[in-house]
């Protein structure tokens, strides 16, 4: 039977067919026949304020939802403008598909209004992209492109669609939507060498101070479940990555939290004091791990990227593979060990750590960072998603946020994109609407990204936002008075609005916090809040990251 | 670590923008190209693209692992220099008079390079052959004047019965 609908049409149709139920955007002229055929569909469409935010509310999205999810933006300016969420999420290895218009197939080169070549300018930063040159192969492409973005290591794709390509005729049937995707250029391999299981489990056994690293890729299919059963099972300690923080329950009594320049101590010696490092989906960035080499350390790396093992570390047991088939291979025949002494010397530290109160600073006027998200930690329900921008927030709330069991821990950790918290947000809340989602940023970063309240109060969605008020770019603030003899430039944000008067202004309640013995009413409030709620807290100017 | 050369033949997709992600690969992880040259292979839908590339084992290594992740890639081998059979095409122009045609004759017969084109006042020979051979044949010539050369890179399979196909 024939079915003849133009390519706009059956694109939609491939996106409902991936389950795809939300697409974030902003259209264009040259997105027009597809935003014609989307007003039509299941899909509800999401209209951000700002192109970039539209990658990052998907990030947001897809790390909830754990599938790809779906952005979209016009020709040219718009598509240029999704560029920095796109390498956001590269860097995170976030599944996203990015779907931009582009000018009509006869027009391309030829420097036509808003016109950009967007595969090969976002070509850095995609795990694969794609130019349509023919409508009869968008399906096909379409279905690659969710295979690509969702497989192996996970990472935005990127889909360019000429305006007449989305409007040519195509025969489509929901039948045809291939079910299989065969790329003779991509075969992510999924399971680990059987002789490197075997010398994992051989240096776990020899193992005297053995230690866990946890990344991000563990939220891979739920799959720090098996770190987790693997840490009890040998009583190793754990420590994580900014990415890979709750991978394991804070309270956890073998975790010993973040390592790295903004990290714990404790954290950091673990680091440079066992004799077995567990990499664990981690990708041993810069900030994370430093000079390690020069000592004797055995590092098994488990990632699903031949391509990061050896890259900044040379591991002496590389593994390759799918993080959940691996660990499912080591822990079918790892047998149980206790390391006593190694791990009460780690917990004596942690729990004196927890327990220490915060350096006293002037509570007249300013809350202690540490102080508020312990009561914060308190407060809110064990599953709740807490995404954290950049900069001094990133770090207070990376190392003072406690989640147990559930919680989910989001912040752009490899690019350290400014105005990530809000729209990823968004997008997480959209995934898991049930659940209390809460960004946290500072009076910099809100400043990039406060337009998109107009999007949480149009499609209603329930996000809370915690503004860490010191009227600086703290982190550079910092940074000035450390490195460059407190020469303070740039970093005075004298010119801000009051912003709770601009939530009100989007229609959303908020409050002031400068005491912090109102932080438990306060905090009470905005969760209690139905609809999106601000809550500014004041802090200290001279406060520091590493509180 | 020693820097060395190596050749690496890839097998690609024979589609538009792949050699553009592949030449951006090379310039934003800092990896250094000596020539690179594309062609079709005996497949139509894919291409062999041979690099030559310089730099110590950790870089080889890392060059191989950053070009299997691109998806267009579709297999790539790096070969040692000595498991190589590699030949590079040289057109070169040079300076020569009608007198001095007879000593050019000579040195193109010796040689086994063919005069492709003559002028009242230039010679043009081409010469296929090994990178070494192309360049002791280029310094030979220089003292005739060389006017201008234009060199293919290398292309390069592997001797023996191996094969790299896709």
């Amino acid at each position: 039977m024939s079915n003849r609908m133009i390519a706009a049409k059956a694109l939609v149709k491939c996106l409902e067919l991936e389950h795809i139920s939300t697409v974030f955007g902003y259209p264009g002229a040259a997105v027009c026949p597809l935003y014609d055929e989307l007003s039509r569909s299941s899909i509800e469409h999401i209209l951000v304020r700002h192109e970039a935010n539209a990658g990052h509310a998907a990030s947001g999205m897809a790390r909830i939802s754990g599938k790809p999810a779906v952005c979209c933006a016009t020709s040219g300016p718009g598509a240029l403008n999704l560029i920095t969420a796109i390498a956001t999420a590269y860097m995170d290895s976030i599944p996203i598909i990015a779907i931009t218009g582009q000018v009509c197939t006869d027009q391309i080169g030829k420097d036509v209004f808003q016109e950009a070549d967007i595969t090969g300018a976002a070509e850095p930063f995609v795990k694969h992209s794609y130019l349509i040159k023919d409508a009869e192969a968008l399906p096909d492409t379409v279905k690659k492109a969710f295979y690509i973005a969702a497989t192996g290591r996970p990472g935005p794709v990127l889909i360019d669609v000429p305006f007449d390509i989305q409007s040519a005729e195509i025969e489509f049937n929901d039948d045809d939507y291939s079910k299989t995707v065969d790329i003779r250029g991509y075969k992510p391999g999924t399971v680990g060498n059987k002789l490197q299981i075997k010398r994992v489990i051989e240096a776990i056994s020899e193992a005297k101070r053995p230690l866990i690293c946890a990344g991000g890729g563990l939220f891979s299919k739920n799959s720090f479940r098996l770190m987790i059963k693997m840490a009890e099972h040998c009583d190793i300690p754990v420590v994580n990555t900014m990415m890979g923080i709750s991978t394991i329950p804070s309270e956890h009594p073998l975790y010993h939290g973040m390592i790295g320049m903004h990290g714990q101590k404790v954290a950091n010696r673990a680091m440079n004091e066992c004799d077995l490092l567990l990499l664990l989906g981690a990708r041993v960035n810069d900030r994370a791990v430093l000079a390690l080499e020069s000592r004797e350390l055995k590092v098994v790396h488990v990632d699903i990227d031949p391509a990061e093992i050896g890259k900044n570390l040379p591991a002496t047991i590389p593994v390759v593979g799918d993080i959940k088939v691996v660990l499912k291979q080591i822990l079918e025949q790892l047998p149980q060990k206790k390391h006593t002494e190694w791990n009460n010397e780690l917990k004596k530290q942690t729990a004196d750590n927890r327990s220490s109160s915060p350096a006293p600073v002037d509570r007249t006027s300013a809350v202690n960072p540490k102080s508020f998200l312990k009561i914060l930690n308190r407060l809110i329900p064990s599953d709740s998603v807490i995404v954290a921008d950049v900069g001094q927030n990133q770090i207070w709330t990376a190392n003072n946020i406690a989640l147990s069991g559930g919680g989910r821990f989001l912040t752009s950790g490899g690019m350290g994109t400014m105005g990530y918290s809000v729209p990823a947000a968004i997008g997480a809340k959209k995934a898991a609407p049930h659940r209390e989602v809460i960004a946290i940023c500072g009076d910099g970063s809100f400043q990039m990204q406060m337009m998109e309240l107009a999007t949480a109060i149009q499609h209603g969605i329930n996000i809370k936002v915690i503004i860490m008020k010191n009227n600086r770019l703290g982190m550079v603030r910092e940074l000035q008075t450390e490195r460059y003899n407190d020469n303070l430039t740039a970093v005075f944000l004298d010119g801000s609005p009051d912003f709770i008067k601009i939530a009100a202004a989007y229609g959303i309640n908020g409050d002031y916090l400068t005491d912090e013995k109102e932080a438990d009413k306060a905090l009470i409030t905005l969760l209690a809040s139905k609809k999106p709620y601000i809550l500014q807290v004041e802090v200290n100017e001279s406060a520091v990251s590493l509180i | 670590m020693i820097n060395k050369k190596h050749t690496i033949s890839v097998l690609v997709e024979n589609h538009a923008g792949v050699l553009s992600r592949i030449s951006g690969l090379f310039a934003r992880r800092g990896f250094n190209i000596h020539s690179l040259a594309v062609g079709i292979t005996e497949n139509p839908t894919i291409s062999r693209i041979t690099i030559v590339a310089e730099g110590d084992d950790y870089t080889l290594e890392q060059i191989a692992k950053q070009l299997n992740k691109l998806v267009d890639v579709i297999k790539l081998r790096s070969v040692k220099n000595e498991e190589l059979l590699s030949r590079e095409l040289l057109l070169i122009k040079i300076n020569c008079t009608p007198a001095q045609r007879p000593e050019l004759i000579a040195i193109a017969e010796i040689s086994e390079a063919k005069i492709s084109d003559v002028s009242q006042t230039t010679m043009t020979l081409e010469l296929s052959a090994n990178q070494m051979r192309i360049s002791a044949f280029e310094e030979l010539l220089k003292p005739y004047g060389i006017k201008e050369a234009a060199r293919t890179g290398v292309i390069a399979l592997q001797k023996g019965a191996n094969s790299l196909t896709g």
